[in-house]
């Protein structure tokens, strides 16, 4: 067996598969990978089954000791990348002989990042996932000395899979439905909401994302009732919640829109301070 | 029967809301349209969530004809029928009402100017229906405590609420089934585990089922706790036929 050692202080860094699902009932939040576009990237280049087990993280990168030969694939927010010192190139399928150490800077232009590996990271299957939860799995952040599992490989294989990844435009457009409560709203609340520029705010996790700007509106409280992650929840003062992939089960604020699968994997990747704009597309 | 409001919840889901408001026959009448829905749909891979009034039925693949499947759901509900004999399970919950095991019962108490044994009498008294989980894995939503517990939530949520903190917050009463920050008042702790991904089933409490909280010392509280800790305890209930 494979294992990668982590030699630094990571603070963001977890491991993230396409998440927990069937057991939303029980209050299990769905978790899985923020930006699922780079996950199945990551996981094609290598060949890997759609649900292999990657590293996720973001603001600071991970220093990774692998003891073992294995392929990996770098995807998601770039940055600087060393494998034993010599730079190496995301969205590609890089071969990584036994000892080597990798090293990733700081991110900076977007926010999660992906380190993918041949076969995936064998951390604990708990409730049908490996995705990191606090409360599910024992482990919830990627740590110094950590010892993540993974299999080597038998013999080398050609390495020159890469892919050309069509970078997030400024100020995107981010398709959505409508939410349940959103024939409450009034007119003029639902052309702002759907002309407006929003800025994505500092307060953001995994589990959702407030932006800055506030919409007054006039919408009754409402019982507690199930929500889905890319839900937009707007509050009674106003503040909008984009709810991401850790989000509760439930929730009690009114649910206005509810973004596509691809604008919740563009929203993930857009810089605190950035703006965007909603766009509603129908359903049917 | 109810007049049902269906719509539409992303590429996946159709969310079917009762009135708003919160009682039991609403409750029932959830449960039933819930097992229904179940039963009839094998071939389709789905789940079913609920909320106090409102259902969530969430598909593997994203619906193409949003009509038909309404359709169908509305057949499912006309033909419900009310005599399926309602077996209730009433789970006997142990709680250890003392300052030994938890943090706020005294200020609790003092808050409300009672002392420690009229609230374990209040609060041993109920029974609390289990309308769905959420909020946290395996977190209960029980409805039915009585007025005189009621308390405003904490100004500044607890950072760490131990689990098994049986607490009360707002109208409601409820068991903290992992470690987690919430504004609530601690006033006992029981033994029992609430959520356990160890086991197949990681909740033992469905919605509509009771619960009943019954007060143990210390002493039986740490017996329970080391049973918990092998496996070797089973909760209990009684089972009340019919819908009472």
């Amino acid at each position: 067996m494979g294992e990668v050692e982590v030699l630094n202080d990571v603070k963001l860094a977890t491991i993230q598969d396409k998440g927990r699902d069937g057991f939303r009932h029980l209050g299990v939040p769905v978790s899985g990978v923020m930006d699922q576009k780079s996950f199945d990237l990551g996981n094609a280049l290598l060949g890997n089954n759609a649900n292999a087990a990657v590293i996720e993280w973001s603001i600071k990168g991970p220093a990774l000791l692998f003891k073992k030969a294995t392929f990996i694939a770098l995807t998601g927010a770039k940055t600087k990348a060393f494998l034993n010192g010599n730079e190496i190139s995301f969205n590609k399928k890089i071969f990584v002989p036994e000892q080597s150490k990798l090293k990733l800077n700081f991110t900076t232009k977007n926010v999660y990042s992906y380190i993918a590996i041949k076969g995936g990271f064998l951390t604990p299957i708990v409730l049908g996932s490996r995705s990191f939860y606090k409360g599910i799995t024992t482990d919830f952040f990627v740590g110094k000395n950590d010892r993540l599992p993974y299999k080597e490989i038998g013999c080398q294989e050609p390495n020159f899979t890469s892919i050309r990844v069509p970078e997030i435009t400024n100020e995107p457009l981010l398709d959505c439905h409508a939410g349940p409560e959103f024939k409450r709203l009034s007119t003029t609340e639902k052309e702002q909401l759907l002309t407006q520029y929003f800025t994505i705010s500092i307060t953001r996790s995994r589990m959702g994302i407030q932006l800055e700007e506030i919409l007054p509106n006039t919408l009754s409280e409402m019982i507690t009732s199930p929500v889905l992650p890319g839900t937009i929840q707007l509050t009674s003062g106003g503040k909008l919640i984009v709810l991401m992939r850790d989000c509760q089960t439930t929730g009690g604020y009114p649910r206005v829109l509810i973004l596509t699968d691809e604008a919740i994997n563009t929203i993930a990747q857009i810089p605190s301070k950035k703006r965007f704009r909603f766009r509603m597309v129908d359903l049917d | 029967m109810f007049d049902l409001n269906y719509s539409r919840y992303g590429a996946y889901s159709i969310l079917i809301e009762w009135p708003q408001e919160i009682n039991e026959n609403i409750l029932y009448d959830i449960i039933r349209f819930k097992k229904r829905i179940k039963q009839e749909s094998l071939k389709e891979k789905l789940q079913v969530i609920n909320g106090y009034n409102s259902l969530l039925i969430f598909y593997d693949l994203d619906i193409e004809n949003f009509y038909d499947k309404v359709d169908l759901l509305k057949n499912i509900y006309y033909t419900l029928t009310d005599d399926i004999k309602y077996n209730r399970k009433v789970w006997q919950i142990p709680v250890c009402y003392s300052e030994k095991v938890v943090e706020d019962l005294s200020t609790y108490a003092k808050q409300k100017k009672l002392d420690i044994t009229e609230i374990i009498a209040l609060h041993t008294a109920s029974k609390y229906t289990m309308y769905f989980t959420g909020f946290l894995p395996g977190f209960l939503y029980l409805g039915g405590l009585d007025e005189k517990l009621f308390i405003d939530r904490k100004e500044i949520p607890s950072l760490k609420i131990k689990p098994g903190t049986v607490a009360i917050g707002g109208k409601q009463t409820g068991i903290y089934p992992i470690e987690s920050p919430g504004g609530w008042y601690g006033i006992g702790r029981t033994p029992l585990r609430f959520f356990d991904v160890q086991l197949e089933k990681p909740t033992f409490i469905e919605a509509g089922d009771q619960i009943q909280f019954y007060s143990v010392d210390e002493k039986e509280y740490n017996a329970i706790s080391a049973d918990v800790e092998l496996r070797k305890y089973k909760p209990e209930y009684k089972i009340i036929d019919g819908r009472s």
